[in-house]
């Protein structure tokens, strides 16, 4: 028998805030978490704005110096987002959840590249025998998924997805496939990315998949606006604690939404080129994985990246998979706010369709002025929307072409 | 206290995160510091740019107490 699985606790890290509350009244008021960039200096760079994690101290959340010290920044940001989600679910391992039937998913696109970066440059300058013997337990991608069990005791599934920018979704739609099956009875899941580093702020602009409007950083993040010029980067971390219905019953735990669905696809296509069949396939799939009509989806949390193709190739293929319904729903990119926090993006915006649902509250598109006109469906632009929503999905699409989709429901027993 | 003493100690309390008083002559790196394999390969090499010497992997797996590192520094330096 298939469980019900719910989502029990959710954790952010990001430029907007690092409570759930301040992230979602700042996503409410509309406000732009980007900025010129202070951790590097940009000079040379053709853009030189992001949506950064000001004045991030791991041990304002209670981590050790001495271990923070072991921890690359997107690590960081995953065991932080991780403690507040489990916080935030009242879930306490050993006492009202079996170690052994908590699990770790939380991802990364890219892992540590800052130490990469930071143990490459020792290497050129001061030679082989000064790399650090923490870069390799430092850099690798699943290290978030390793340290949040360390710190937890989690001992259930652990492991990680990396799929470039679908990283989040994908942490989360498998996760909610391994208590579906009773594999485990709680994942913790989603993902973290820190990579507002000098060399990936060259390799994205030099792809020219990012935003130089550098004069004013809190409108470059634009989805399915007309003036959209690319992708602004974000950084943090998103994590949802999802949990078997009967679980969560049993220890009391507050419910946010049921996730109800989950598909995937392929593009089969180019490696950053998306094409909309690949996001249309997902759809379905996810809608068909949750057993309901397309008509039953109210709400789309857009992978809606601001970059000019993948706008347009998003829309084209919500048309695809929804017929004339896809002028009914609502679409809105909170990347617009947070910036494309590449694989934490998607654990990011399940805690918003979490608490969208929740709410009854749309966060808006901020900066869509003038719409493209090849852009033509309801973004909610500019101003959060009270809508008693049900059901709402969100998207997320890698470079490779690697696609995810979730579904949640509104909890009803 | 000699000074390379001071030195090494100031190395140890940033490393492994622990009390200046812990670090006595006696204590042990991995019993008595909390330091794992991996520590220990760290801070032979901050204490090899801090006295700008080098200390072999034979060596470094004989040193276990800041004792012995003082010493070794002490004769090689």
């Amino acid at each position: 028998m298939k469980q019900r699985v719910v989502v029990t606790g959710m954790g952010v890290v990001s430029s907007l805030g690092t409570d759930l509350n301040t992230f979602w009244n700042a996503l409410l008021a509309g406000k732009s978490g980007v900025s010129l960039v202070e951790a590097f200096d940009m000079t040379e760079y053709p853009t030189k704005i992001a949506a950064e994690v000001k004045n991030f101290n791991p041990e304002d959340y209670g981590i050790d110096k001495k271990d923070a010290r072991k921890m690359d920044r997107f690590v960081q940001f995953g065991l932080v987002a991780s403690l507040s989600a489990i916080k935030d679910a009242d879930l306490r391992i050993g006492e009202n959840a079996d170690p052994e039937r908590v699990g770790v998913s939380v991802g990364s696109g890219i892992g540590g590249l800052g130490t990469w970066e930071d143990q490459h440059t020792i290497l050129m300058e001061k030679g082989p025998r000064r790399v650090s013997p923490f870069f390799i337990p430092m850099m690798i991608a699943n290290m978030a998924s390793g340290q949040i069990s360390i710190a937890t005791g989690a001992k259930g599934p652990n492991t990680t997805t990396v799929t470039a920018c679908a990283t989040g979704t994908h942490s989360i739609g498998d996760s909610f496939k391994l208590i579906q099956r009773g594999d485990a009875e709680v994942m913790i899941c989603g993902g973290a990315e820190a990579t507002i580093r000098p060399i990936a702020m060259a390799g994205f602009s030099n792809m020219r998949a990012m935003s130089t409007r550098n004069d004013e950083p809190e409108k470059a993040s634009r989805p399915f606006d007309i003036d959209r010029d690319g992708f602004v980067m974000g950084e943090g971390a998103g994590v949802l604690v999802l949990e078997s219905l009967e679980h969560a019953q049993n220890r009391g735990a507050r419910i946010y939404a049921e996730v109800i669905g989950y598909g995937m696809s392929g593009d089969a296509h180019h490696m950053t080129e998306p094409d909309p069949d690949g996001a249309a396939r997902c759809m379905k799939r996810a809608v068909k994985d949750a057993g309901i009509e397309p008509e039953a989806i109210e709400y789309i949390n857009a992978h809606g990246t601001s970059t000019p193709v993948g706008d347009k190739s998003e829309t084209t293929a919500i048309k695809e998979t929804f017929g004339d319904h896809a002028y009914k729903l609502a679409v809105s990119s909170t990347k617009s706010m947070t910036g494309h926090m590449l694989g934490a993006a998607g654990g990011v915006e399940a805690v918003i369709l979490g608490l969208a649902l929740q709410n009854g509250i749309l966060p808006p598109t901020i900066n869509l002025d003038r719409q493209d006109p090849e852009c033509d469906l309801d973004y909610v632009p500019n101003e959060p929307r009270r809508a008693d929503i049900s059901v709402a999905l969100s998207n997320s699409f890698g470079f490779g072409g690697h696609n995810a989709t979730i579904i949640m429901r509104k909890y009803e027993a | 206290m000699s000074d390379v003493y001071e030195r090494v100690k100031r190395i140890v309390v940033e490393r492994l995160g622990v009390e200046e008083a812990e670090v006595t002559s006696e204590a042990n790196f991995k019993d008595d510091l909390g330091a794992d394999s991996l520590d220990v390969v760290e801070l032979v090499m901050e204490l090899e740019d801090e006295f700008d010497l080098e200390i072999s992997d034979e060596d470094a797996e004989k040193i276990t107490t800041v004792g012995e590192v003082v010493n070794y520094i002490q004769s090689h330096a």
